[in-house]
């Protein structure tokens, strides 16, 4: 097995001293940054996430994978010092005002990270306005709203608006999800993506910055 | 009043309440306001509530206590008021039900995830859970009511937290079950299985589940739970999951739909039937017409 191979299975069985001193070893090795992270980290990410949606593996498998995810990319951040660890779209995200529940939204910027996005994430309880001004401010493509209260639906409203208020509806995009969100709902407040699941989130994203 | 157990191991079935959480938005709950702290703010609203699910036929009426361990509490920065909260919430319980049902506290999870997955130890959790536990169990609830529960660890945790401050008082334990490829599954990745067998070593007296996607899904729930142990089931429902309808956020499923499926739960052998969040006192009202009939 390759290195980026080890690399990409120690994450998928959460092994994060193992990604620590795996990453370590590929960097000494002379192996590109970008292909530790492309090849060894997103990669076993990328597994996680298949799994995570056929329902193979759970929730606390990749809290360990994430970790591991986060053990070796600690160790390629300064490597990348310069431009920043390379994404592939930056994505603000965070769980509307008025709901403290985050375990969701964790969970999608997790998927997201591991899918190579750079996520700047608010936490919870976060009011329309931080949205959209982080998302100005970092140049950000998406913003992602959760929630898993019915009550707080209206509050990815006031983002949307704010967002077309200020101009920005076309450059910044928009997905919804939690509990009581459905397609139908994020249709009608008009969000530009639903995601489902975790998972699922993932590849809307992608479309969304395609 | 009976002691709860001896009623269920007589094979008499027992109703609970509805949904407290939708019902408190319904009556003024804003976001970011904890709902547990209304006991305080607004105990008019809460003992209405209670006095309808009474009113409907409810056994056993849950105290407005679902997230007032600690560790949720701290969430809000009330953490310090933790004995208050519980207290509180269980005196305009009794106060309503005045001996006509069971006061059963009500306790969720705590929101926080435990070592190694999550940066939270077992015994913070365990020591949270106690606390609230005895504050309820001191203030003289009948029941203590573990619900929605995803990790069996944490729900275990809450059990045995239970009887280690209040042995003798009788704890229902449930928890939530999405609809797998492979099964019923929480999102914790136990089993139904799992889950009937970790609590009953736990020591809770009654399990079953809680919340979820609606009827159709939970009386396949008690059918597996029914085969997984010999414990009392106690199911509470969500009424579907939420929908939008012209901007409005409803629950679509109807108290005659739950009386239709409260046959189906009954013939399973559920011993306490109830309802999660969506559910009003119609529903009860249709539960209790179904158990009133049998």
């Amino acid at each position: 097995m390759s290195l980026l191979e080890q690399i990409s299975t120690s994450l998928q069985q959460g092994e994060d001293k193992q990604v620590f001193e795996l990453t370590n070893e590929a960097i000494a090795e002379g192996i590109p940054a970008k292909e530790i992270l492309d090849n060894g980290l997103i990669a076993g990410m990328d597994i996680i996430g298949e799994q995570f949606r056929k329902h193979e593996i759970f929730l606390p498998e990749v809290l360990l994978a994430a970790r591991a995810m986060y053990a070796g990319m600690d160790q390629l951040k300064p490597l990348f010092a310069k431009e920043g660890i390379p994404s592939i779209g930056k994505v603000v995200l965070g769980t509307v005002q008025g709901d403290l529940h985050d375990i969701g939204k964790n969970l999608v910027g997790i998927m997201l990270k591991g899918a190579g996005f750079d996520i700047i994430d608010l936490g919870k309880d976060v009011p329309p306005e931080e949205f959209v001004e982080t998302a100005v401010r970092e140049g950000a493509e998406v913003i992602g709203m959760s929630t898993l209260l019915t009550t707080t639906t209206p509050m990815m409203t006031q983002v949307i608006e704010l967002l077309k208020e200020k101009g920005f509806d076309s450059t910044i995009k928009t997905i919804v999800g939690g509990a009581p969100v459905s397609e139908e709902l994020a249709r009608d407040i008009g969000a530009d993506s639903y995601g489902y699941d975790a998972a699922s989130a993932v590849d809307r994203v992608k479309e969304l910055i395609g | 009043m009976e002691p709860f157990l001896e009623r269920l191991r007589s094979g008499e079935i027992l109703i609970s309440d509805g949904a407290l959480g939708t019902m408190l938005m319904r009556g003024g709950l804003r976001p970011g306001q904890c709902p547990e702290l209304l006991v305080v703010e607004q105990p008019d609203l809460i003992t209405s509530i209670a006095r309808q699910y009474l009113e409907a036929g409810a056994d056993a009426v849950h105290t407005n206590t679902f997230g007032a361990s600690p560790m949720k509490l701290s969430d809000y920065g009330l953490e310090e008021r933790t004995e208050e909260i519980n207290q509180r919430a269980v005196n305009l319980v009794a106060q309503v039900v005045d001996d006509r049902a069971y006061v059963s506290g009500s306790c969720g999870p705590s929101g926080k995830i435990m070592q190694p997955y999550g940066d939270f130890k077992e015994e913070v959790l365990y020591d949270g859970y106690e606390r609230q536990m005895r504050t309820l169990t001191d203030a003289g609830v009948d029941i203590i009511c573990i619900e929605t529960m995803f990790d069996l660890r944490e729900a275990v945790l809450a059990v045995k937290a239970t009887k280690a401050v209040s042995p003798q008082t009788p704890v229902m334990a449930t928890m939530t079950f999405d609809k797998t490829p492979k099964g019923y599954s929480t999102v914790w990745g136990n089993s139904i299985e799992e889950s009937a067998a970790g609590l009953q070593e736990a020591g809770a007296d009654v399990v079953g589940s809680n919340c979820g996607h609606g009827m159709e899904n939970m009386v396949e729930i008690a059918r597996r739970f029914r085969e997984a142990t010999s414990l009392p089931l106690l199911i509470q429902s969500n009424a579907g999951l939420p929908e939008t309808i012209d901007g409005e956020i409803v629950y679509t499923e109807s108290p005659q739909l739950f009386a239709e499926k409260t046959h189906e739960l009954i013939d399973i052998g559920v011993a306490v039937i109830g309802g999660c969040c969506g559910t009003t006192p119609e529903h009860i009202r249709a539960i209790k017409g179904v158990v009133d009939s049998q």
